[in-house]
């Protein structure tokens, strides 16, 4: 991999995985499905593969240019002076991400052969999986935003068909269709955006800049900043793209499909909270950031949306008994510190968090779904004791575990404790209240995740119905260690989620490895970034290491003195449980009652009873204006009455009006 | 050049000669069906060499010789393309393709049926070629006949009373534009519409506003704008699948062409002068739509109650034209006119799917409804896939209609094309909701029976939803041939 990437393999990394797709439901599902049953696995292993190596080669390219790799557009549409181009951009940003998402789309594949094995969707899954993780590299790799956005639609689209992959479920199409009506909400506002920079394009044409072409965006942002634009033009825009980016990124208040979204096949749930989906809101902002650092007020929305959504989803993943419930609210939060760190001026730092979360996550749901294939159930309640009988699960999700909670010197911990770090010397106003949101949203992690490691791998062994009458596989024998298959995707993803941490921002050279080589590779997204400091470091590990403890208390050694404590805190417990009511909220009332029961039901009375009767009026004058001119009428006749009628009328009218 | 000539009368007439045939020479249902597939399979060939032949540079009116036909009032037998009405004739050709495989399950009156059928398709593609006032009125009270007997025979439910509301709603309709016609012809003493569509029209013998407003009726109700709406519902519901194929796939796009052609190209003045309007409109349209939409539940109702809201948006690209002097752009209207193709074929395929759900499972009505996923994979795969283009899915169809007209308006109609946007939103919630109860939940017992679509019902299927991707990821070879139509019509709104 001496050469410099050309273009065509940069291509092909989006092209890998989506001929994948195309193979597999056009080839594979209809035609080969019944005699090589897993070919649909094996293909989209090798694809994603072949995309990971040339997102590597892609890096390396990167790295070793310093820069971006130009590649120049391509038209797509024409139409008179207006075009309309595509291509792909290749700077560290899209590097970078390029390798988190094949790289874990690559594990989750992998797993998958296990995972899904014996489904009756197994072709249809993989296809899925494929154009997924083609439409994320489609957002990573895209050049313009009209592109990006088609890209960042369609990840939308495959959330919705895997969310809702075993749809005869009621509750996997309803999840499906939430994720997507919630997102396309957000999308609105990124629509609207991409309007606004379309339509004040002349401004920026005239100094040769395209303002929907990416590279273009720093001097636009610049131009638009110097008063191009109206002055408030540019918060507008910026909130626009962000009101885009909570909705895939589930932020507040549009976070509510995300805890549902766990209808789908577990490895999708990895795929979704580590790599893909969730993923894309935080890469739009940054990639989109001269736009958010034109304005000030907009960054202080991010902060804050992002500060409040951190501790608002981890006190809802502490009472959750579903352990992907738990992991999806974590995930809500942990996007939380990257948006934070976004609207602090610290874009680096959220694209580091990103990497790191996207390890450990990913190993944490491939260790849930590990649970569920041995034990069949998702419910903590009926778990436990599984330490002795699946070992490497074990083992793994307790990295992923610690590395979550920040313990040093995991990866969580590097990446975290950099945002904490950078909201702590930050002079932005805000930047005291969202610090302490994260400092206590760091305790709360900690606790939650260890209330779940705790219940489900330590203790005795509970709800043994469960075991029997869904054991997966019906292998019987109670639970086991999963197949290699999907142990060795835990294992070689546990490695970053210790290590990654440090060898990507050392604090000082490591052989080949330079100091902070992350942060100055990705120099060009420009923002601060936050050297670690030791005070700040020991707090947030009293913090971690409070939450665990107490987590230990309560679910390992089980201690009566809380006991009372517990039930004073029931009324608390029951609104964290019912998630504030904000679903019901949402659905029940604004959607259901305001809504479909209010608005929709009376125009649609207003339709019926009013517009239509009106016309039905109308008609009847008509038609007995065309019986009094032509009585001799039965049957079809009467048609050609009524035509007649009307024609001879026009006539005459039109003779007495012009002659 | 000598065959090109004749090219357009054959595309127009190669139907009307089929459906001669089967009148005269044709008896045994089954040949009937064939014979008719044949003759839209063979005018969609002809239409697709049409769409091949238009040259894009340099533009214009193609394809067209006028022959003289009434010397007396100055009339003439006058056919051609340009850049607007290629397309069209293009989606006319495959829609009548679908219809005709789409009408493989008629069994009564199996002759006639396919008679007035093919009568329809000469109809339609007559409109969309005539360059002949006349002819283009003639055309379009031609296709009157072919859908009353259509609904009103082979239909279901009240069929009676939509045909007849379908009749009584575009023959109103026709007075409008017969009036207008005749005040437009008595004062230029010209029928000939690209002479027309060159003249300043300001000074008839009515006032040029009240002309515009007759021609307006007339292509309001047609296409529909809100609220000339609701024969559109009950027509749908109630018609054979086939005829509600054609119906939003090609007939309502009548109403939007002659928005263009007519309003836009002769009368610019008056046109921008009532954009605004016309944006209003579109956006109650748009909305309006959507929300009856959410409501209903009847399968076909639904669907036809969502063209509602989308034949707003080619409204809402129409209204763009009001640009302030000399800053109209060709954008905002290219997309009006992508949305028409992109309509035709999408909903096209929803009512077919619809056809197919009906045939199988004996009801539409979506309560009743589910888990058809695992009973008709295939066909519930096309409704998907439909039902994303439909909600505006990007490298789908829709999308890149939707997303040229809010590029084209939003710099026009800052707030309209917000609330529009905010329609998408909407859009999604119904297609989703509906291919949930649907599609999804779990497999029915009293669905034991049903099957998936067969290869004669496949066929139509497969060729929309190509041409919807194609369209999708790849637009220019169709924008292209519409932009070319477009930039003419927006010369006329100043430099």
């Amino acid at each position: 991999m001496g050469a410099t990437i050309p273009e065509a393999a940069a291509w092909a990394i989006l092209f890998s995985p989506l001929a994948s797709f195309l193979f597999i439901a056009l080839v594979v599902r209809p035609f080969l499905n019944r005699r090589y049953a897993r070919l649909a696995g094996y293909v989209t292993v090798l694809a994603v593969g072949a995309a990971l190596a040339l997102s590597l080669w892609a890096a390396a390219s990167t790295l070793r240019q310093g820069g971006p790799v130009g590649f120049a557009p391509h038209r797509w549409l024409t139409l008179g002076e207006l075009e309309f181009r595509v291509g792909v951009l290749l700077d560290p940003l899209t590097a970078v991400m390029l390798v988190v998402v094949t790289g874990v789309s690559l594990m989750v594949q992998v797993y998958s052969q296990g995972y899904m094995r014996g489904d009756p969707g197994y072709a249809r899954y993989f296809a899925f999986m494929s154009l997924f993780t083609a439409s994320m590299v489609g957002i990573v790799l895209a050049r313009s935003i009209l592109q990006l956005y088609v890209f960042w639609e369609l990840v939308g689209l495959c959330s919705y068909l895997l969310i809702g992959f075993w749809g005869d479920r009621p509750a996997a199409a309803a999840a499906a269709k939430k994720a997507f009506l919630v997102t396309r909400l957000g999308d609105v506002g990124f629509l609207l955006a991409i309007l606004y920079l379309f339509s004040q394009r002349a401004v920026f044409l005239e100094r040769g800049l395209n303002p929907l072409e990416i590279p273009d965006i720093h001097e636009v942002a610049a131009l638009a900043k110097a008063g191009a634009v109206g002055g408030l033009a540019i918060t507008w825009l910026a909130l626009g793209i962000f009101a885009g980016a909570a909705g895939k990124s589930a932020q507040f208040p549009l976070h509510t499909w995300l805890p549902d979204a766990m209808e789908g096949p577990t490895p999708v749930s990895a795929l979704i909270h580590a790599a893909t989906m969730v993923a894309a809101g935080v890469f739009l902002v940054a990639r989109l950031y001269p736009v958010f650092e034109a304005s000030q007020d907009a960054l202080v929305v991010v902060a804050l949306v992002g500060g409040f959504t951190a501790l608002f989803a981890a006190t809802m993943g502490l009472v959750m008994d579903d352990i992907k419930r738990v992991m999806a609210y974590s995930t809500v939060s942990q996007l939380g510190y990257m948006m934070l760190a976004l609207g602090i001026g610290a874009p680096r730092l959220a694209i580091f968090h990103l990497g790191m979360h996207a390890f450990f996550k990913a190993l944490l749901f491939l260790g849930a779904g590990s649970v569920n294939h041995a034990t069949g159930t998702f419910d903590l309640r009926s778990m436990g004791g599984l330490r002795r009988r699946m070992p490497w699960t074990y083992g793994t999700f307790l990295v992923a575990a610690l590395s979550l909670a920040g313990v040093f010197p995991l990866a969580g911990f590097w990446s975290k404790d950099v945002i904490l770090g950078a909201a702590w010397s930050s002079g932005e106003p805000v930047a005291p209240w969202v610090f302490w949101m994260v400092m206590v949203t760091v305790a709360l992690t900690a606790f939650y995740i260890f209330r779940v490691f705790f219940m489900a791998f330590h203790g005795a062994s509970r709800g043994s119905q469960a075991e029997a009458s869904h054991g997966a596989g019906g292998h019987g024998g109670g639970p086991h260690e999963s197949p290699a298959v999907m142990v060795l995707p835990m294992v070689a993803l546990a490695v970053p989620a210790v290590a990654a941490g440090y060898v990507a921002n050392p604090l000082s050279a490591l052989g080949p490895v330079g100091a902070h080589w992350l942060n100055e590779f990705m120099a060009s997204l420009g923002g601060e970034v936050a050297e670690p400091d030791v005070a700040l470091a020991i707090a947030s590990q009293v913090a971690a290491l409070t939450g665990i403890a107490v987590a230990a208390l309560l679910y390992q050694a089980r201690a009566r003195w809380l006991a009372p404590m517990g039930r004073g805190l029931a009324p608390l417990g029951r609104l964290l449980s019912r998630r504030y009511y904000l679903d019901e909220l949402y659905e029940g009332i604004t959607v259901g009652r305001l809504f479909y029961r209010g608005m929709a039901r009376f125009t649609d009375w207003v339709d019926r009873e009013v517009v239509d009767r009106t016309v039905d009026g109308i008609g009847w004058l008509g038609r007995n204006l065309g019986r009094s001119l032509l009585p001799l009428q039965n049957g079809q006749v009467q048609v050609y009455g009524v035509v007649i009628s009307f024609g001879v009328l026009a006539i005459v009218g039109a003779y007495l009006l012009l002659r | 050049m000598s065959e090109e000539k004749w090219l357009l009368t054959l595309v127009v007439f190669l139907p009307t000669a089929g459906a001669l045939g089967i009148a005269l020479f044709v008896r045994d249902a089954g040949r009937v069906r064939r014979f008719a597939a044949g003759v839209t399979v063979a005018d969609l060939a002809l239409a697709t060499w049409v769409f091949l032949l238009y040259a894009r540079e340099p533009g214009g009116f193609q394809l067209a010789v006028p022959y003289g036909w009434i010397p007396l009032l100055n009339a003439h037998y006058y056919l051609g393309v340009d850049g607007l009405s290629a397309p069209l004739v293009l989606l006319t050709g495959l829609l009548g393709m679908c219809a005709a495989f789409g009408s493989w399950n008629i069994q009564t009156r199996v002759r006639e049926y396919f008679v007035w059928l093919l009568l329809l398709q000469t109809a339609v593609m007559g409109v969309f070629t005539a360059l002949d006032f006349l002819l283009f009125f003639l055309f379009w009270e031609m296709e009157l006949m072919p859908m009353y007997f259509l609904i009103s025979v082979w239909g279901t439910g009240r069929k009676e009373y939509s045909a007849m509301k379908f009749l009584i709603f575009t023959i109103l309709g026709s007075a409008f534009m017969l009036v207008a016609l005749l005040a437009v012809y008595f004062s230029t003493g010209t029928l000939d519409m690209v002479d027309l569509g060159q003249r300043d029209l300001t000074n008839l013998k009515l006032p040029a506003q009240l002309v515009y407003a007759l021609f307006f009726l007339a292509f309001a109700i047609k296409l529909p704008v809100w609220p000339l709406h609701t024969w559109l519902p009950d027509a749908h519901t109630d018609a054979p699948t086939a005829v509600s194929v054609m119906l939003a796939g090609v007939l309502i796009k009548m109403g939007g062409y002659g928005m263009i052609r007519v309003l836009a190209t002769m009368f610019p003045e008056v046109t921008a002068q009532y954009a605004g309007a016309l944006a209003v409109l579109a956006v109650v349209s748009v909305l309006y739509g959507a929300v009856v939409t959410v409501r209903q539940t009847d399968l076909k109702r639904m669907i036809a109650y969502s063209s509602v809201s989308h034949m707003g948006y080619v409204v809402l690209g129409i209204s763009s034209l009001g640009a302030a002097a000399g800053g109209a752009n060709a954008l905002g209207l290219n997309g009006a006119a992508m949305q028409m193709f992109a309509h035709g074929t999408i909903t096209g395929l929803l009512f077919l799917l619809v056809g197919q759900v009906y045939d199988k499972a004996h009801t539409r009505h979506i309560p009743h409804l589910g888990g058809l996923a695992s009973r008709m994979p295939f066909t519930a795969t096309v409704f998907l896939v439909a039902g994303l283009a439909s909600l505006g899915l990007p490298s789908l169809a829709g999308f890149v209609a939707e997303v040229m007209v809010f590029l084209g308006t939003f710099p026009v109609w800052g707030w309209p094309t917000i609330l529009a946007v905010v329609g998408i939103v909407l859009t999604a919630g119904y297609m989703l909701w509906a291919i949930q109860r649907v599609l999804f939940g779990p497999a029915l017992e009293r669905f034991a029976h049903v099957k998936d679509a067969s290869l004669v019902e496949a066929v139509p299927m497969v060729a929309l939803l190509l041409v919807i991707v194609l369209v999708g990821v790849y637009p220019a070879p169709l924008a292209d041939v519409f932009n070319a139509g477009a930039e003419q019509v927006v010369l006329r709104f100043g430099p």
